[in-house]
């Protein structure tokens, strides 16, 4: 995130202004995964441990954000859930980036009855529901933290392989791409060295777009208690804990790791579609 | 879709070439029928015994083996897949395992809760939607105000904007309740508004993008300068001119969104315990009741395909370019 953010406001730099937004933005999801990363170890309690004698307890000094209905450091549950928050997503983006570029970069090479029926099966895809298949897939492999996460990987695909696809054939109609071939240079080292080169920025960008997404949908099978399974902390299932904490008027669990999910979508999705804009990227 | 509304290039590819309805109408049956086969099989070896969930643990083998040919579960799954194919267009869904009900006679009442809040979702969606992205497109001081609230607006997922509404208006202020759907007209609409604000609230701020980012490119072109260069009054060259063309665009955010809350209502219905096909799905899926899961998931697919093959149509009566066929 941060070389695409230095990437970014180096190139403004060089039009003039710095784009600041995107320098906010892309500081704060810099921090986020900081936190992700490092969060665990920062938890100043152990995120599972329970204590009888301080359920539900407000903000003190012991504990910034108060504990939950079972006595937990909601504070240390938010740092340490950070790591599955934004795991299950990570591999979400990364997979279906991954196999939506290749398939998108196959079929605008080979053209023909590849490009039509990856593009007929894209649209039977694009008429399944997300968070229909995460239930399906949870019905199927059992509730956890895989079930979503393939399911996700696999419904994120068009939404990639749609875009890049329409960029891989513009590059693919480029003098350039003749001048390769002419040259003698084999498909494979063409589409990997050249055309992947070209279309990786608006993969990127869309990456970065599709992580927010990722976030709330996996967030929200984790909700339904078909993800993330607890005792684990992530904020998704935290949202759902603190469901009965808000009965009581104890808004802390529930409201702080929402407004996390909240302050991460953002993030990358401004950075995600300024980068995308940016690079001047469509469908 | 998801819970959260699809970017800009998002959802199905809008045909470019002429959309002959023949050629719409085999499209969708095909995406359903083959939805449904994989629904259906990939179901069919989820984990789960429904001869144990029937007969219970101390039914004999000889019972065991009666019940597995009663309920074919023996048979090859293409047969299996023919016999639930054709009980579903006869209107027969199967047996809850959980409820000992028909699949049907459980579906029906609950169809009625959750196109209810669907229904009021759609509307403020619209209403909201629409008006606040037409405002944005317009107004050039307004539109970064709108931009942001709207960016906003569309990172917040359904569960999140349901734990906020709740502790606001249900636990501090009291005004609505925090559980249920309701009985009776009335009651229902008060039971379902939270939901039903909770649901719309993403998919606003999209309707919102959209509709902002398809008026202020109407409003530039050169047709509306020329009739605001002729005088014509702001409020007609805004309705004529303007919106019109918008519309196409605006329609198609809309339909997304209509298919979109369906499958949303999963989250939504669970998170305030409406008692609809949503929340039943879910439950479905924790008591391993797979006849009652794959017939709501086949809803939602029906659902979906429905609405994206009637925003089609709707695009080419709408815009005469796709209707003759002719270049876009």
């Amino acid at each position: 995130m941060s070389t695409l953010t230095a990437r970014l406001s180096s190139r403004r730099t060089r039009t003039g202004s710095v784009d600041k937004v995107v320098l906010v933005f892309g500081t704060v999801c810099g921090f986020l995964i900081l936190m992700a990363v490092f969060g665990p170890l920062l938890a100043p309690h152990p995120p599972s441990q329970t204590d009888i004698l301080a359920t539900s307890q407000g903000p003190s000094g012991q504990h910034l954000l108060g504990t939950d209905s079972l006595g937990r450091d909601i504070l240390s549950r938010l740092l340490a859930g950070a790591r599955l928050s934004f795991l299950g997503p990570g591999i979400i983006v990364v997979v279906s980036a991954t196999a939506g570029t290749a398939l998108a970069i196959a079929a605008a090479w080979h053209g023909g009855w590849l490009d039509r029926g990856l593009n007929r099966v894209l649209n039977v895809m694009f008429a399944v529901p997300g968070i229909l298949v995460a239930v399906l897939a949870a019905a199927v492999f059992g509730a956890g933290f895989w079930a979503p996460v393939l399911a996700l990987s696999l419904v994120y695909i068009p939404y990639v392989a749609r875009v890049v696809r329409s960029a891989a054939v513009r590059e693919r109609r480029m003098p350039y791409v003749e001048a390769c071939e002419l040259a003698g240079l084999s498909a494979w080292r063409i589409c990997t060295r050249h055309i992947l080169r070209n279309v990786f920025p608006i993969v990127m960008a869309q990456a970065t777009i599709g992580f927010g997404s990722a976030l709330m949908d996996f967030g929200a099978t984790s909700f339904l208690g078909l993800g993330v399974q607890p005792p684990s902390a992530e904020w998704g299932l935290m949202v759902s804990d603190g469901r009965s904490e808000l009965l009581d008027g104890a808004l802390q669990q529930s409201l702080s790791a929402g407004a996390l999910i909240v302050l991460t979508v953002v993030s990358f999705n401004i950075v995600g579609e300024r980068l995308s804009s940016r690079i001047g990227a469509s469908g | 879709m998801s819970v959260s509304p699809p970017d800009a290039a998002a959802g199905p590819s809008r045909g470019r070439r002429a959309a002959s309805p023949v050629r719409l109408l085999a499209g969708a049956v095909g995406t359903v029928l083959a939805a449904s086969f994989v629904i259906f099989s990939s179901l069919s070896v989820a984990p789960g015994d429904p001869v144990s969930q029937i007969l219970g643990q101390k039914a004999t083998d000889a019972q065991r083996a009666a019940m597995r040919t009663q309920l074919g579960l023996d048979d090859p799954l293409l047969v299996r897949y023919w016999h639930w194919l054709t009980g579903v267009v006869h209107g027969d869904f199967g047996t809850s395992l959980t409820y000992r009900q028909s699949v049907s006679g459980l579906l029906g009442p609950r169809i009625l809760t959750t196109l209810a809040l669907v229904v009021m979702s759609a509307v403020i969606i619209l209403l909201v939607g629409v008006a606040l992205g037409a405002f944005g497109g317009t107004s050039q001081r307004w539109r970064p105000v709108v931009n942001g609230v709207v960016g906003f607006g569309v990172a917040i997922p359904g569960f999140v904007a349901a734990s906020v509404l709740i502790s606001i208006f249900a636990v501090k202020l009291g005004w609505f309740p925090t559980y249920g759907a309701g009985s009776g007209f009335v009651d229902r609409i008060w039971h379902l508004t939270l939901p039903a604000v909770a649901l719309s609230l993403g998919w606003t701020a999209y309707v919102a993008q959209m509709t902002a980012a398809a008026v202020k490119e109407e409003a530039s072109r050169e047709h509306v300068m020329t009739a605001t260069g002729r005088g014509l009054p702001r409020q007609l060259v805004f309705r004529r001119h303007i919106m019109r063309n918008a519309s196409i665009p605006v329609l198609t955010a809309s339909g997304l969104t209509v298919a979109g809350l369906v499958a949303g209502s999963v989250v939504i219905e669970s998170a305030f315990a409406v008692d609809g096909i949503g929340s039943l799905l879910i439950k479905s899926v924790s008591n391993k009741d797979y006849s009652v899961v794959t017939a709501i998931s086949l809803l939602i697919v029906i659902v979906f395909v429905l609405v994206t093959t009637v925003i089609d149509f709707a695009q080419a009566a709408l815009d005469p370019r796709l209707r003759d066929g002719g270049k876009v």
